[in-house]
């Protein structure tokens, strides 16, 4: 066992853990912040992206005890005096979502993009998102998401055939 | 049941219009559900122990070495667990004389695909359990494997299910209109080709997870499971299990996709119930992705012989269909009837004289297969679009002139197709004038020619797609007629609360959906309500006790109906206690925007709502009057619904190194009147996607030995945003007439159209230079392969 | 999946790193940098070591610094900070550009520069790449520090030169400013390895190419140079790229698998070769 020191979405954690125990289970076992999915065993889903320190990283190929003396952020961390991120209300005007299994993952990997980049192009968007999957999608709203929530004053969509009939 | 409408359906202001869902706002928090978050206290752990190889014959299993790990609680094998399992269930015996072999939730005696459970271990959390699953013993003698379809037809070749005395698993015809030898016999053309449809793994985001909460001493069960069809579920496993249905409850939380893969009984979920009530604990299992990919159901695996007989005009004669179909090792839920499903579709929206088919189940020592978005329908569209394309291509025509030649004209509906289906409604010509426009479709034409003409090494191809699938499973009767096992109703009811809230509660079990938006919008317009003083209770046997679940692009159309069906009731109903209260005859009562008023006295009115509280207080009720004005309404449809859509895709085509580009993709398509135009354009997308993943990228792939070699997400090749092009969609509406929403459903629609048009846009690119075929998924390899081999003929023939 | 249990140490110095590694016997002791290869195989129990090495928090692993004529990147420096470093985008672009192509950005945020090396799989981006660059790589063991050049530290599929008790602590590439690059990875999907990579590195004089550096990822159970198309090329005219690039397979012995024949990856080494040639050509 091992002793760690985390804090997750603003609250400290002090742990003993299996040196083995992955983040997200660590997470999602330890201290039921099950927001958080977990999708794959290849670190190719994306469904259980965090943010660690800053930086956006799959927390099923991070063990608890990397993360010793970090800060983790989930979606569950991100609304901010009871506000929605602006992430998580365009997933929601822009139907960014189906089943939501990967919307955690997705939204996690948006802000660290719009982060280091506020203004991303389509292509841009569709590049930082590579290693998320969505099997609901099609990607299409996701990426009008993050595009929407990248320029805040953009009105929600209303979709053109909607208009038409 | 539709013909009993006499007023209009509602204020419209809700359906119609893209609310965003309700679904969302916990969704997008984090605020969820799954099963695997389901967290009780004294919650064991199961892991499963799955054999390694395709065919083998289990000589021993000691599960006693796992005992000793720490924190191990319990571990059982195929043979301590058999008293308390019968075999799965397989619910769709096609024919009278379907071999259906018994198929053990845990493995006895022998193992017939890799995957294939043999003993399960239960420990104090999914650590422990994962660490005692290497404690287990078991000793194989190798069987051979059963993997080409048609070597396991041959005599004398090695059988899945030696008891059995053969690997073919029925054999399922069909022929209607003249025989197709009398119509090959007058074709000027007849073409004939063969097409592979490869083995799909469906990858709902959500792994399958179960979760079962025992009651010892009342005998009671909850299972919460990452399933479709928790009514189904229920009935399926009481019978396997032997709890009874009424003390067993399942649940299906927070549901993270299907796509038809959890459109299934699994030996997991039995697995779990049994353990459970053995040792009167809580039990939770949850697959990770590579265990998935050989314990949950596999899709399409189908090689296709299609040969189709035309005039030298292009009209179409005749059509033959001859399949073989891969079951797997055993047969799931609807195993044999998912290629049956397709039966119908293949003369698609082409009016013939003569349709043969034939579809030969086969056993192998693979994953089974069953259900995956749209389920015999992407199949049988593939394949006749594609013969189509070839047609057009022999007789010297436009692909879309070809089909328009053929098709179904839109003052022919309805109109039964040769395979018997009557398509109610529909306007080809108008879906493809519409998405010729959006694409450029002469424009690109003429480029494709200059660039042809030049030799460009990257090639520019075109690929059309005019489908129509059959959606709204099912009506009760023909389910009978196909030997389906249960009906095809779905039901709804509507409870007002005493302030005026409403429940909706449905049989639908929605897993991305937004049923919850969608029947919200649907009550609120027919109760006059507002759309946030509905919600919708879904996916648990005790709160939603009747429904037949989701799949099949069923639930707008047959659930949504209920809903519409028995929001009416509840208005007639009101109507009842309105017009006591308001001293008035029931006919004098108008009922507009969720308010009753007498006509020409406008101040005389009661809502809805106040109705409801007045219903609850019974103070006043007309005399004899049951309290109440709830209603519930089950709806058995009386056709299928049949979307149709022009689909049309450019591809670039590097003859270089074979890789594939999508450079434009445009679908219109006509899925009936539309509740809610954001979530439909988001089925769209998502079916696209999937489409098109089977023609470029996905296949799971097995070696000589039969051990899946696309084990992982690492090698399963499943597409990322940038692997996928923007789309452009947009519809025509001809409402269905089989119900009251006019809906046809749209689930599917994306999905089993494009996988043609890609295809068919790569081949198109690659024509000019001798290529008339690309394996899917067609992968750049096998471009390139297809360019060589079409150089190499070209050698030969000149 | 879930990990085999195992031991775990955390370093806080490159000398107590090779002390810990130096304890532990051949196979069982592994180096943890940024996991983003050894996590998913200890978690599909494809590796089982008794001891878990996480250097992760050794500060002097990590950083670019310059050294006369070469550039030296901490082994433990992540790919995030590789692509957007300075020195590495003015000195060593091809390995910026490269990087950029490596997984996705989450995986580029914990994965390193030393980690993809020293993981020594022919089918990363990056081996290829450190080949082509003439890269040496630093390795500090019981006995002090040894220089490997890259050509002779990847041994075999998934083997590199360093003995097990060493740690990969730099890695140095000689400066190729005025050098054209290119890094062509053709893949099945954005995520998907590389079916084929070629990594060219040209440079050019007086209307001529006076030399290339081709490192081919995926072609064989090792990294490869195209050697021949590098030799077709010394002193070539630009026209000359073409025929040369013919010769871009020669001697390799790429695999089989899903996604390719060995067949289908000789051509596409020498289609790819060719357009990484002329793409670094500019």
């Amino acid at each position: 066992m091992t002793r760690i020191s985390v804090k997750v979405d603003g609250t400290a954690y002090e742990d003993e853990v299996e040196p083995r125990l992955l983040l997200i289970h660590y997470l999602r076992d330890r201290l039921g912040l099950t927001g958080t999915p977990i999708g794959c065993d290849t670190s190719n889903c994306g469904a259980c992206t965090v943010d660690l320190d800053g930086e956006s990283v799959k927390s099923c190929s991070v063990l608890a005890v990397q993360a010793d003396g970090s800060e983790v952020t989930t979606v569950q961390g991100l609304a901010t005096n009871g506000s929605r991120h602006p992430l998580q209300k365009a997933f929601h005007e822009q139907h960014g979502l189906q089943c939501g299994y990967c919307t955690p993952g997705m939204i996690m990997a948006a802000r660290d993009l719009l982060a280091e980049n506020p203004d991303p192009t389509p292509d841009e968007v569709r590049h930082a998102l590579e290693g998320n999957l969505c099997r609901c999608t099609g990607y299409q709203n996701i990426v009008r998401a993050v595009l929407a929530a990248a320029r805040q004053d953009t009105p929600a969509r209303v979709p053109a055939q909607e208009a038409a009939l | 049941m539709t013909d009993q409408i006499t007023e209009p359906a509602g204020t419209g202001r809700e359906v119609g219009r893209s609310r965003p869902r309700k679904e969302d706002a916990r969704l997008v928090t984090g605020q969820t559900n799954w099963t695997d978050n389901i967290s009780v206290t004294g919650l064991l752990y199961l892991a499963i122990v799955r054999s390694p190889m395709a065919h083998a014959r289990i000589d021993r299993v000691d599960v006693s070495p796992a005992l000793e790990r720490p924190g191990v609680v319990a571990a059982f094998s195929g043979r301590d667990l058999a008293g308390g399992m019968g075999s799965l269930p397989c619910a769709w015996p096609v024919t009278e004389d379907i071999v259906l072999p018994d198929h053990p939730p845990i493995a006895v005696d022998e193992v017939r695909y890799a995957g294939d459970p043999v003993a399960v271990v239960v420990a104090r959390d999914r650590y422990a359990a994962a660490d005692a699953l290497e404690a287990v013993e078991v000793d194989y003698t190798p069987l051979p494997p059963v993997l080409d379809l048609q070597a396991a037809l041959a005599e004398g070749a090695p059988l899945v299910h030696a008891d059995k005395g053969t690997n073919r698993c029925y054999d399922w015809p069909l022929a209607t209109g003249e025989s197709f030898d009398a119509v090959r016999e007058r074709a000027d053309v007849v073409l004939k080709r063969r097409y592979h449809q490869q083995r799909l793994i469906p990858n709902a985001m959500e792994p399958r997870a179960v979760v079962v909460t025992p009651l010892a001493a009342s005998g009671e069960y909850t299972l919460y499971s990452a399933t479709q069809i928790p009514h189904v579920l229920r009935i399926m496993l009481s019978m396997v299990t032997g709890v009874p249905e009424h003390k067993l409850r399942v649940v299906a939380p927070d549901v993270g996709g299907g796509f038809g893969s959890k459109l299934q009984v699994y030996g997991e979920e039995a697995i779990a119930l049994a353990v459970a009530r053995e040792l009167g604990r809580p039990v939770k299992w949850t697959e990770s992705r590579s265990e998935g990919f050989l314990a949950t159901h596999h899709g399409r695996g189908v090689i296709q012989d299609i040969e189709v007989a035309a005039t030298r005009e292009g009209r179409l004669l005749g059509l033959k269909v001859d399949l073989l179909a891969d079951m797997g090792a055993y047969l799931m839920l609807v195993t044999p009837g998912i290629p049956i499903l397709g039966a119908f579709m293949y003369p698609a929206i082409y009016k013939m004289d003569a349709y043969e088919f034939n579809c030969t189940g086969v056993f192998t020592t693979r994953t089974p297969t069953d259900a995956y978005r749209g389920a015999g329908r992407p199949e049988a569209t593939y394949a006749i679009e594609r013969i189509m394309d070839e047609l057009a291509a022999e007789l010297g025509l436009d692909p879309v002139e070809l089909r328009r030649r053929n098709w179904i004209r839109h003052e022919e509906f309805p109109y039964t197709s040769i395979a018997g289906l009557t398509y109610d409604s529909g306007d080809y010509e108008a879906a493809t004038e519409k998405a010729l426009a959006l694409f450029g479709y002469d424009d690109l034409r003429s480029e494709q020619q200059k660039r042809n003409e030049r030799g460009d090494t990257v090639r520019l191809g075109i690929g059309v797609s005019t489908y129509t699938e059959m959606c709204g499973l099912a009506p009760s009767r023909v389910l009978r007629d196909l030997r389906y096992a249960a009906g095809g109703w779905e039901a709804a009811s509507i409870r007002m609360l005493p302030t005026g809230k409403v429940e909706v509660v449905t049989g639908t079990s929605p897993h991305g959906q937004g049923h919850v938006t969608c029947w919200s919008q649907i009550a609120a317009d027919v109760l006059g309500v507002p759309f946030e003083d509905v919600e919708v209770v879904h996916g648990d046997t005790k709160a939603a006790p009747q429904g037949m679940d989701t799949y099949g692009s069923r639930s707008l159309v047959v659930g949504g109906a209920a809903v519409h069906h028995a929001a009416r009731k509840v208005v007639e109903k009101a109507r009842k206690v309105a017009a006591h209260l308001l001293e008035a005859s029931e006919h004098d009562l108008e009922f507009t925007d969720g308010v009753f008023s007498v006509k020409g006295s406008p101040d005389a009115r009661k809502t809805i709502q106040e109705i409801a509280f007045e219903t609850f207080s019974s103070h006043d009720l007309p005399d004899g009057m049951e309290p109440t004005i709830n209603a519930e309404h089950l709806v058995d449809p009386e056709n299928f619904s049949y979307p149709h859509g022009t689909h049309l895709c450019a591809v670039e085509v590097d003859t270089e190194t074979g890789r594939t580009l999508i450079r434009s993709y445009v679908c219109v398509d006509d899925v009936g009147r539309v509740v809610n135009p954001m979530i439909v354009e988001g089925q769209v997308h998502g079916g696209l996607a999937q489409g098109i993943a089977q023609a470029l990228y996905e296949e799971a792939v097995y070696d000589d030995e039969g051990n899946l070699v696309s084990g992982t997400l690492a090698d399963y090749l499943v597409p990322s945003a940038v692997d996928l092009p923007e789309f452009v969609t947009d519809r025509t509406e001809t409402p269905a007439t089989s119900n009251p929403l006019g809906a046809k459903g749209v689930g599917e629609a994306g999905t089993i159209a494009s996988t043609p048009a890609v295809v068919g846009a790569i081949v198109d690119a690659l024509r000019p230079l001798g290529v008339t075929d690309v394996r899917m998924p067609c992968t750049p390899q096998r471009v390139w392969e297809a360019l060589r081999d079409a150089r190499a003929q070209k050698g030969e023939t000149s | 999946m879930i990990p085999a249990a195992f031991d775990y140490a955390r370093p806080a110095t490159v000398a107590e790193a090779v002390g810990t590694l130096d304890g532990a016997a051949e196979d069982e002791a592994k180096v943890l940098a940024g996991g983003q290869s050894l996590l998913p195989l200890l978690r599909l129990r494809l590796a089982f070591p008794s001891l878990v090495v996480d250097v992760g928090r050794i500060p002097e692993l990590r950083g670019v610094r310059e050294d006369g004529d070469s550039l030296v990147i901490g082994a433990l420096t992540t790919h995030h900070d590789v692509i957007r470093d300075p020195l590495v985008r003015r000195h060593a672009g091809l390995l910026a550009a490269a990087t950029a192509t490596v997984a996705d950005p989450a995986v580029r945020h914990r994965g390193t520069l030393g980690g993809s090396l020293a993981h020594a799989d022919p089918a990363g981006d990056l081996p290829a790449v450190a080949l082509a660059l003439d890269a040496e790589l630093v390795a500090e063991g019981p006995g002090g520090r040894r220089t490997v050049p890259a050509r002779e530290f990847f041994v075999d599929y998934l083997q590199s030169a360093l003995r097990p008790d060493e740690l990969l602590v730099e890695v140095r590439i000689p400066k190729k400013d005025g050098w054209g690059f290119h890094y062509e990875k053709f893949s099945r999907t954005a995520q998907a390895w590389a079916v084929v990579g070629v990594a060219a590195l040209v440079r050019r004089e007086d209307g001529h190419i006076a030399e290339s550096r081709i490192g081919l990822t995926n072609m064989g159970s090792t990294p490869l140079r195209a050697s021949a198309t590098e030799a077709a090329l010394a002193g070539a005219p630009v026209d000359a790229v073409a025929r040369a690039a013919e010769s871009a397979a020669d001697g390799t012995q790429p695999s089989a698998d899903p996604s390719a024949s060995p067949e289908y990856r000789a051509h596409l080494a020498r289609v790819l070769t060719r357009r990484a040639v002329l793409a670094a050509l500019g």
